[in-house]
């Protein structure tokens, strides 16, 4: 199991790779000069072409690539062209707010999701299932940026429930969780769909399982049966679905986070690439990049813990 | 004494599944009874209902419409509501299935599972759990139990399994252990070793065992009476012996006589031709009518009632007794 993580963590190396890769050439195909934008409207054809000496911007895009690299490695994201701030600080200040938005959102989600899903499950066609199911549905077809703003109109704007923009605090603070409210509930609603309709699909099929007649025919109740024996086996596909929609999250943060002002990497990432701060956006596609790497790491993980025969298989 | 006393009667018993072509009794009009300490063995082909039939006595059929009479030491057990069948499922009656590679739970140690059983129905703590699960297991020969107890499921073999189930099942000294095909699943060598195992923890206990087969030969080796089961009825019900010597349904004939054996060296097997009725589609009157060599009119418009041929030996069949029968046919 360790040396499956080990294998694991080596190789996103070359994802991390590719991402540098990807977001660095990314940022060379949009037809926005920094050199021009840094100038300004008064700047003149040579101060363009200094300031493209500056930045290294003349030389060979595998040159411009390499030093990318060199500089990522050494922590240098480089500097923003707005604010002239270090990339890595500011990221540094955002990630916080987003790691924070994100475990409230999950926090009530996941368990939610797992709760109506397990539940439809054990009243299988029953007014209750179905009820789930179109919830469900509903939830994944209704977009984030639609449910956000509706709260953001009616809880906070008219009925004055909650704040209107910006983070209150810490989560633990009353005026944290109050300003967290809006945002958490927004991402948490693209989760509960998927995860509700994976835990009811995989309950369905372990109830059906063998080693659940055992447990009936032990006396166990059925409370028990789901909860000590169904479940645990029937988290492993939820586990993975949660690891594959963290990318779901991850850009439904971004519009969350626009819609309420969170301070956040979401935020700072459209603000970066609406005016052009190209190291800045390359630092946001970084972050969130990695962020899918260790949530998918968490996953493999966590399936260790579930199963206790993938535990030994990598021994 | 109480030995006159069925531990377990079943009467008119029917299990029926609602499906898209109408209503299926898989098990229909089913009667027998166990005493305690006696093993009754259930035999017939797939199909025939029996392990449906051996689920429905602890009202494990999912979604199934079962009637009839399971009376449990004179308590009916289809009036129980919910909560009260728990009492009975793992701590009076325990329950082995077929599969010990899918029965136990993948996820849990076979320690916990064992000590889940015992303490649904003892009120003990988990040490003293831990120590029944022990012991239980030791019973069962499994070697080195208390290393086995942190064992999970894939990390034993198949007979190893069965063993840890037979152990869960006999974990609160049940009174009468319902075993499913415990053997099918397994090794001849392993089967023979889990069939000795139970024969063994049978004498040391006393309980009573209703052993679901289609094997003959497990039969001859553990039961003290045999029911044979066909198209959801049972057919014959007769002590081992008298059913093996013999034989009073054509259907047991065949079932009999398409078993090899060492002894008859050049015998070659006759299989019951035809095959099992749709459930859908059941023949008017007896059921094995269409495969029956000694079908006669009537067979094809009344059922036969199981009645008795011989004190003991019952038979559905309206040619019984057929040995008789076919003599007396054979002077005319």
């Amino acid at each position: 199991m360790t040396r499956q993580l080990l294998w694991r963590l080596l190789t996103s190396i070359p994802v991390l790779l590719g991402v540098l890769l990807v977001g660095f050439l990314m940022l060379q195909v949009i037809p926005t000069d920094p050199a021009t934008i840094i100038a300004g409207p008064s700047g003149t054809a040579a101060e363009i072409e200094d300031i493209r000496r500056q930045l290294g911007l003349d030389a060979p895009i595998m040159m411009q690539f390499w030093f990318y690299l060199l500089r990522v490695m050494q922590g240098d994201l480089g500097r923003s062209i707005i604010n002239n701030a270090p990339v890595a600080g500011e990221l540094m200040t955002a990630l916080g707010p987003t790691i924070e938005l994100m475990v409230a959102s999950l926090i009530w989600a996941v368990p939610l999701g797992i709760l109506l899903g397990t539940l439809a499950a054990m009243r299988r066609g029953q007014v209750f299932d179905r009820a789930v199911t179109a919830l469900s549905v509903a939830g994944v077809s209704v977009p984030a940026f639609w449910v956000g703003l509706l709260l953001l109109q009616f809880a906070a704007f008219r009925w004055q429930l909650f704040p209107l923009q910006g983070r209150g605090g810490p989560l633990w603070t009353l005026s944290g969780l109050h300003h967290v409210a809006l945002p958490a509930l927004t991402l948490g609603l693209i989760f509960i769909g998927p995860v509700a309709r994976m835990t009811r699909t995989a309950v369905v099929e372990v109830l059906g399982a063998d080693f659940i007649r055992t447990a009936r025919a032990k006396g166990a109740s059925e409370f028990r049966v789901v909860t000590r024996h169904a479940l645990r086996t029937a988290l492993i596909p939820v586990v993975t679905l949660i690891g594959l929609q963290i990318g779901s999250l991850l850009g439904g943060a971004v519009i969350a986070e626009t819609i309420f002002g969170w301070p956040g990497i979401g935020r700072l990432a459209v603000g970066s690439i609406v005016s052009s701060d190209f190291p800045m956006a390359q630092g946001c596609i970084l972050v969130l990049a990695c962020g899918f790497i260790v949530v998918n790491f968490v996953v493999d993980a966590l399936y260790g813990l579930l199963d206790p025969r993938i535990r030994s298989k990598v021994r | 004494m109480t030995q006159d006393i069925p531990l377990i009667a079943v009467r008119g018993l029917r299990v029926g599944f609602h499906t898209a072509g109408g209503t299926v009794a898989a098990v229909d009009d089913v009667n027998f009874s166990v005493r305690a300490g006696e093993t009754l063995a259930i035999v017939g082909e797939s199909g025939s209902g029996k392990s449906v039939m051996s689920l429905s006595l602890l009202r494990l059929v999912p979604s199934a419409i079962t009637t009839g009479e399971i009376l449990f030491r004179g308590d009916d057990l289809l009036t129980k509501p919910a909560h009260a069948m728990r009492d009975f499922r793992g701590g009076r009656i325990g329950m082995i299935f077929q599969e010990p590679n899918t029965s136990l739970n993948p996820v849990q140690t076979i320690g916990d599972q064992i000590v889940e059983a015992i303490q649904l129905h003892e009120a003990v703590g988990k040490a003293a759990a831990r120590a029944r699960a022990v012991e239980v297991l030791e019973l069962t020969g499994i070697p080195s139990p208390r290393a086995r107890m942190k064992s999970y499921p894939h990390e034993l073999s198949g007979g190893m399994r069965q063993r840890a189930m037979i152990a869960m099942a006999l974990a609160c000294r049940p009174e009468l252990l319902i075993a499913d095909e415990p053997t099918t699943a397994l090794d001849v060598t392993v089967q023979a070793q889990i069939l000795d195992l139970m024969r063994e923890l049978k004498a040391n206990s006393g309980a009573a065992i209703i052993l679901i087969t289609h094997d003959l030969g497990v039969v001859a080796e553990m039961a003290d009476r045999v029911a044979v089961m066909y198209a959801g009825r049972i057919v014959e019900i007769a002590p081992v012996t008298d059913l093996f010597d013999g034989p009073e349904h054509p259907y047991t004939i065949g079932l009999l006589s398409s078993m090899p054996s060492i002894d008859g060296d050049s015998e070659t097997l006759t299989p019951i031709e035809g095959s099992m009725p749709d459930p859908l589609a059941l023949p008017a009157g007896c059921r094995f009518q269409p495969r029956c060599p000694f079908a006669i009119k009537r067979c094809a418009m009344e059922a036969p009632p199981l009645e008795t041929v011989r004190p003991g030996h019952l038979s559905a069949c309206w040619r019984a007794p057929l040995l008789e029968t076919l003599t007396r046919g054979g002077q005319q």
